[in-house]
């Protein structure tokens, strides 16, 4: 039943997102595909989560093919201050994000117009516009696709951990003894790979719905074009005098939470620590970045001023010493 | 009056100028370095005074930056040797290498700034090309330039005439 709610759900936000395109956009599969051009946003309302955790179990089911089998031993690592970070005899912890975990349920207990109310609401990467996770990777592994998705390629992350470090998050996951740092010198670089949420990109690649939106009972979740997603967190904000975290979080994320009451104080009564994401407002991360990459147009025009000037300087000086 | 002598003309005898691309290019390469996570790892980031290296973000900037005043210098240099400094001199073989695996580089330099930019998107095996490109570049680069420096050859010598 839920499944014909959440389907429902999302064929409408997609068909309003192309409005008079036409009846190309009709199926299903289409729609997701059609959209994919364009960034794809979820919008969480927490409002209406319950807290039973399917959506976390849904997760664990769809992506067990992609979750980490490490090798034991692990392979000795230099210098000791490298820590082993192994999740595969604990993959049953479910209140935190880990490697095998990649969605997990926080709970805040607020005031909620007066009366004291439990709320609960699924965590995991947010998939931010411009992902500094991506954006610094060093090998490209970490990435982000055109349909908004940021993803880790498991094949190529050495583990070295630096999304986590600069994710305003801190959300990708370590689990050593796997991937290709164990072919390469595994005792001097690598720690492993990085794992999180990946939007269910190849159910979403088939057309299908990420597994946690697919399952929800109480249709929490909703995907679509991001600026429908968007339009409906203001709709839905307005109608329950509520709060938006997400569009402007770190530059924009395509996770859109719409709450009952201010984020602030849901991020003062949330579990927060490893593996538990806060709920702060985030500056956008990779603006100086893109502050600086524009200085990078004006300098070899600045460059290239500067020796026709020289030029033009030297050229008189001989023709003066030439009179 | 004497017109300005060779030695200010010519932009490799400005020592001035050489300073600033060894500094600006050893910056970019330990910046560059720092991107992947090796300075916390083994115990740069430990040094009194280097918790900065430890900083991706902090090195990020400092490579953009570095990369700024290096695209100016390549800039200024090229059009100068093409406006004047052709006139006298000419590149030698070990520059004419230098120069193709700089372009290599700058190239892959500026591709995965552009692959930074918000809404660019680049797909998985050009950006993973990219990154593996600019570090090969770059070895390639010190490596012609260590040679060079041991036969002491320069960039640029007189015109025999
Ligand atoms: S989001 Fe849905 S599935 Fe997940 S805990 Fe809330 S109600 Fe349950
Ligand atoms: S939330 Fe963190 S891991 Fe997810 S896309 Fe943003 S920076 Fe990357
Ligand atoms: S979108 Fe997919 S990978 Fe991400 S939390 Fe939901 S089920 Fe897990």
């Amino acid at each position: 039943m839920g499944k014909h709610i959440s389907r429902r759900t999302f064929i409408k936000t997609s068909l309003a997102a192309i409005g008079t395109a036409g009846i190309s956009g009709l199926a299903l599969p289409s729609t997701v595909k059609g959209a994919s051009s364009e960034e794809l946003a979820t919008l969480i309302d927490i409002r209406k989560c319950i807290g039973c955790e399917a959506c976390v179990e849904a997760c664990h089911e769809a992506n067990e093919s992609k979750f980490p089998e490490p090798e034991k031993p692990f392979p000795k690592m230099y210098p000791s201050r490298v820590k082993v970070s192994d999740w595969s005899e604990k993959r049953d912890v479910i209140d935190r994000l880990t490697p095998y975990n990649w969605v997990f349920i926080q709970e805040a207990t607020v005031r909620v117009k007066g009366e004291e109310q439990t709320l609960t609401f699924p965590r995991r990467c947010m998939h931010c516009q411009n992902p500094p996770c991506a954006d610094l990777c060093p090998w490209g592994a970490a990435r982000k696709l055109k349909n908004g998705i940021t993803r880790i390629d498991a094949d190529i992350c050495l583990g070295g951990s630096k999304c986590k470090n600069v994710c305003p998050w801190h959300i990708p996951e370590r689990q050593t003894g796997v991937g290709l740092y164990l072919d390469i010198l595994p005792s001097f670089a690598g720690n492993g790979v990085m794992f999180k949420c990946d939007r269910c990109y190849d159910k979403i690649e088939a057309g299908e719905l990420p597994a946690c939106i697919e399952v929800c009972p109480e249709d929490v979740q909703t995907i679509g074009p991001r600026k429908e997603i968007v339009k409906e967190a203001h709709a839905i904000a307005e109608e329950i005098d509520g709060y938006i975290y997400g569009e402007d979080e770190n530059g924009g994320t395509n996770t859109i939470y719409v709450s009952p009451v201010p984020f602030e104080e849901l991020n003062r009564a949330i579990q927060q620590g490893p593996g538990r994401p806060h709920l702060e407002q985030v500056k956008d991360s990779m603006a100086h970045a893109d502050n600086l990459a524009k200085a990078m147009v004006i300098a070899p025009i600045a460059g290239f001023a500067a020796a026709v000037g020289k030029f033009y300087k030297s050229a008189r000086e001989v023709t003066k010493s030439d009179v | 009056m004497i017109i300005t002598s060779d030695k200010d003309r010519i932009l490799s005898n400005n020592l001035a100028l050489r300073w600033l691309y060894n500094v600006t290019f050893i910056v970019l390469a330990f910046t560059g370095f720092g991107q992947m996570p090796i300075f916390k790892r083994y115990y740069i980031s430990d040094i009194p005074g280097m918790g900065w290296t430890a900083d991706f973000y902090f090195t990020h900037y400092i490579h953009y930056l570095g990369a700024t005043i290096l695209l100016a210098l390549f800039a200024y240099v090229s059009a100068d040797f093409l406006l004047l400094g052709k006139k006298k001199t000419k590149l030698t073989t070990s520059a004419h290498v230098r120069i193709l695996i700089l372009i290599g580089v700058v190239a892959t330099g500026v591709l995965r700034v552009m692959k930074n930019l918000p809404d660019v998107v680049f797909s998985p095996g050009f950006t993973l090309f990219i990154d593996i490109g600019h570090l090969g570049f770059v070895m390639m680069y010190f490596l012609v330039a260590l040679f060079c420096l041991i036969l002491k050859s320069g960039w640029v010598e007189r015109k025999s005439r």
